[in-house]
């Protein structure tokens, strides 16, 4: 039963994919290594720290407690999406100025979970960024950088708004 | 020294934005898990669920007729493949003929001792498979009485090592003087403890072992901190040259000292990709993360202090138990070493006898963390010379400048170390500007009539400490740079990238040396096909050895190029003037890189030192504390450390204020906790908490460079470690100085909203 397979389509990053799996599959792990997009990472697979965040129809989810099943139809974003060969976006330009990452494990996290924040608030103060990024961990930097980073970042969204 | 001389900083000090950053930040990294191989398997590790234990029967035939099961191999497999044998984890660092007992096998036989320790490996066809496989392995264990802590661990409640006769491998002497002769006017014992805590970096640790049996070849992917090292090690224990293996650094999720010692794993897994002769990996979970990589910090002190009164220090006494955990791995000899030859800080302590033992328990073993030992260290002594300084009626900052070690007075020695001897000394500095300094960006004497206030119902404090920080362990690191074809340059160094920006500042120092932009630099690093040698990053190491060893290669490199220029120019190599990005020229003649590349320049690099760099520094904190719930807020935290030299001053700034809030971290939340039997009680982020980016937002990091190493040519000091070592004390100062009213001393970390309750609770004003 746990090996039953299952094709589910969806929107990732544009393009619309297939991708037979075990049922039992997350959405992480299948977007990991059935779709090689290995820019979302695992770090804990139990909902807490955040590194897997892709964003789903709009919203930032974690990709470790949402079966791969459950995204059929959906709009999927990753890091993948956020990112172009040309120039680092704002966001990942601002992360880069202000030293925002070190090992950068979390960073695609942050990336997708400030994304989807700055998208709907581009006028966030620091104190509602802190709220919203302390649901993903970083071991690095301490935040302050982060935090300075997505704050900075809210001048592109507002333009685009 | 002559290639300081040469060497004119140019990138080198400025906020040069990170080469890493480019991949990083688009999800282009590299890590471990990301790697696929053609015919790649799975592995998982089945671990005891007993703390102590002697293991009767393991029965794995369910699991090995499962399908997509393709290995299972247990204590009984593993012996078999190594001469009747079980390979054990040697010690890395500070080895001794007398631990070799206590040295971990690489797969628990004959008995468990801590729950997490490896029974067996299942290799399928997928990661679910495999851990499906697991829960059918039918396991047999005969409980023995387990050892939670060091107190049963001294009562010899249970015997880890029976032949032993004692659960205590070791205990460690650091002297100084003669402490016990010292008659003081002033003495206070006090016993302190800092708990159970670890790394947790995000990236769990993770494997990727490929055989290639036609050509003898293991390729193991996922080596950080010292690949050579693993690469020695696991080439003695498969019975391999070292040629034959090799270890491949990918990106790294975050060292702290955890991640990338030799751990069981780092044999399983290569064992269980020759045997099936296909690619296998193995990823860390979470739970196994907490449970199994390398735990810190557990350490009870006793500590006395003798002071003239004035203040003056005459001599430090003291004791330490270090939980060590079920058995001495890779770097398990540190911690207890550093708490006892360091527990006298940056000052002038003139007599000093500490004991230090190493004591087994069935709990996961230890090995270093970020500051090891140092941390501890720190929180004993600075909340003790607070104590001190009030008993002595003495200003508390006044009583650590006047115990401080002075500028005159270098180099200092402290407590010498023993066994194996290790003499040490601090290598420069005046470490009461960063004092000065420190208390001036808190606004200490603006501040200073807050302590023990009562404001909106929360009592206020501040906190001081000074400290140092320890870097550039030897012997040696190499580099080496290739003239390229198209006139760039490769530059190969043995140290590692574990998170703190190393191709950036690596590139920056190279790109001075060279004189060429940073665009001309390929930089490669960490992994054993690019260098006969390499010692890797750990102690703060990288930037001194692995940065100093780049500046002697690329001055090799400059002679090679007036040599072959030489050659062309039919001149002698003296007379041709290697200029800004390594073009030769001679009379009005001259030649590019790329033009001489043709003649495959390329030249090696060495910096050997036995001479450690101290960093140093103070730190301060504001505290507001509620006294019905505990809890704490930090209202503002300031650490000022003078490295020597700083490369990239995003990077090192970085660096200094992630290590404080990893540091706040022990303070306040983090605990690595079992019951009584041994069971292990925080094995998700749940359970152990880290820091979130609500919890302390106001952290500022102050890093100088007004005294440079005298000891290595770039003059820069270790300093990716400083920010943490203080924080336990110098928060845990504040706390005091806040809660003075009501008589509450922290004794113990962390200091989490209950335990400041009880604190409360059972002092008495």
């Amino acid at each position: 039963m746990a090996n039953r397979t299952i094709t589910v389509r969806f929107e990732l990053n544009g393009k619309q994919i297939a991708a037979k799996v075990p049922v039992r599959t997350t959405l992480g792990d299948c977007l990991r290594h059935d779709l090689m997009q290995t820019g979302t990472h695992l770090a804990c697979e139990h909902g807490v720290c955040g590194a897997c965040t892709v964003i789903v129809d709009g919203a930032a989810v974690r990709s470790c407690l949402m079966l791969a099943v459950q995204a059929e139809g959906a709009k999927v974003i990753t890091v993948e999406g956020l990112s172009s060969d040309d120039a680092l976006t704002p966001l990942q330009a601002a992360f880069r100025k202000h030293h925002a990452l070190q090992c950068g494990f979390c960073t695609p996290g942050m990336i997708t979970t400030a994304h989807a924040l700055l998208s709907a608030e581009p006028d966030a103060d620091k104190a509602r960024i802190r709220e919203v990024l302390s649901g993903n961990l970083c071991r690095c930097t301490g935040y302050i950088s982060i935090v300075e980073a997505v704050y900075e970042a809210r001048a592109a969204y507002r333009i685009r708004k | 020294m002559k290639v300081a001389d040469t060497f004119v900083p140019n990138l080198v000090g400025t906020p040069v934005e990170r080469i890493e950053d480019l991949r990083l930040l688009r999800g282009r990294g590299q890590f471990v898990d990301d790697l696929h191989r053609e015919g790649m398997l799975h592995a998982a590790i089945l671990r005891s669920s007993v703390a102590h234990g002697r293991i009767r029967a393991i029965d794995a035939r369910a699991a090995r007729a499962m399908p997509g099961v393709r290995g299972v191999y247990t204590a009984e497999d593993v012996a078999q493949g190594s001469n009747g044998s079980i390979p054990t984890i040697p010690l890395r660092l500070a080895p001794l003929p007398e631990l070799v007992p206590f040295e971990q096998p690489v797969i628990a036989h004959a008995k468990v001792r801590y729950v997490g320790e490896p029974l067996a490996v299942v290799v399928a066809d997928s990661l679910a498979l495999a851990e499906d496989a697991l829960e059918t392995i039918e396991i047999d264990i005969e409980p023995l009485p387990a050892v939670p802590d060091r107190h049963s661990s001294a009562r010899k409640q249970a015997l880890l090592f029976e032949a032993h006769g004692s659960n205590v491998p070791i205990t460690y002497t650091a002297i100084k003087g003669d402490a016990n002769a010292v008659r003081a006017p002033y003495v206070r014992r006090e016993t302190f403890r800092v708990q159970r805590h670890t790394a947790v970096t995000m990236e769990p640790r993770g494997l990727l072992a490929v055989w290639d049996g036609a050509r003898t070849k293991m390729t193991v992917s996922g080596a950080a901190k010292v690949p050579w090292a693993t690469r020695s090690t696991l080439a003695q224990r498969m019975d391999l040259p070292e040629e034959c293996v090799d270890m491949i650094e990918h990106d790294v999720g975050g060292g702290f000292g955890v991640r990338g010692e030799f751990y069981p794993e780092d044999y399983l897994i290569p064992f269980a990709a020759r045997k099936l002769n296909r690619p296998v990996k193995w990823i860390e979970d979470r739970r196994e993360n907490l449970l199994a990589s390398n735990h810190s910090r557990e350490i009870d002190m006793e500590v006395e202090i003798a002071c003239e009164v004035d203040g003056t220090i005459l001599a430090l006494r003291g004791r330490a138990w270090v939980d060590m955990g079920a058995y001495v791995r890779a770097s398990g000899t540190i911690p207890p070493r550093n708490v006892a030859q360091f527990l006298s800080g940056p000052y002038r302590v003139p007599n000093i006898h500490v004991e230090s033992s190493m004591m087994l328990t069935n709990k996961g073993p230890v090995g270093t963390y970020r500051g090891p030992g140092r941390f501890e260290a720190d929180f004993f002594r600075e909340r003790l010379f607070d104590m001190a300084a009030r008993d002595l009626g003495i200003d508390r900052v006044e009583f650590r400048r006047r115990n401080l070690v002075s500028k005159e007075e270098m180099p200092y020695p402290i407590a010498t170390v023993t066994p194996p001897e290790r003499k040490e000394e601090f290598d420069g500095g005046d470490y009461r500007i960063t004092l000065d300094r420190c208390l001036a960006e808190i606004g200490w004497a603006e501040k200073a009539g807050l302590d023990g206030k009562l404001i909106d119902g929360r009592y206020h404090g501040l906190g001081i400490g000074c400290f140092v920080e320890g870097g550039a362990a030897g012997p040696r690191e190499n580099a080496r740079i290739v003239l390229d074809p198209d006139g760039h340059v490769s530059v190969f160094v043995g140290s590692t990238n574990i998170g703190q920006g190393l191709e950036t500042v690596s590139t920056q120092i190279a790109a001075d040396a060279l004189r060429m932009p940073m665009e001309r630099i390929r930089f490669y690093h960490g992994s054993t096909t690019y260098l006969k040698e390499g010692f890797g990053s750990f102690h703060s190491r990288s930037v001194v050895m692995g940065g100093s060893a780049i500046l002697g290669a690329a001055n090799a490199l400059k002679d090679e190029i007036r040599k072959a220029a030489a050659r062309r120019f039919a001149c002698s190599a003296d007379d041709v003037e290697v200029g800004s990005g390594l073009s030769a020229s001679h009379r009005g003649k001259s030649l590019s890189a790329a033009e001489l590349a043709g003649d495959g320049i390329s030249a090696e690099g060495t910096f050997a030192n036995h001479h450690h760099t101290y960093a140093y520094g103070a730190a301060a904190a504001h505290v507001a504390v509620d006294a019905r719930t505990g809890r704490v807020e930090l209202l503002e935290y300031v650490t000022v450390e003078d490295v020597g030299r700083i490369i990239n001053p995003l990077t090192a700034r970085g660096q200094a204020v992630g290590a404080v809030v990893q540091g706040l971290g022990g303070t306040f939340l983090e605990h690595l906790q079992y019951d009584q039997d041994g069971q292990f009680l925080t094995a998700s982020l749940a359970d152990y908490l880290l820091p979130t980016a609500t919890d302390f937002p106001n952290i500022r990091a102050i890093v100088l460079e007004n005294s440079p190493s005298p000891n290595n040519p770039l003059g820069a000091k270790g300093g990716g470690e400083g920010g943490i070592v203080p924080v336990g004390g110098v928060v845990s100062n504040a706390i005091a100085a806040a809660l003075a009213p009501l008589g509450a001393e922290p004794r113990e970390l962390p200091l989490s909203p209950p335990a400041v309750w009880r604190l409360i609770r059972d002092s008495k004003p």
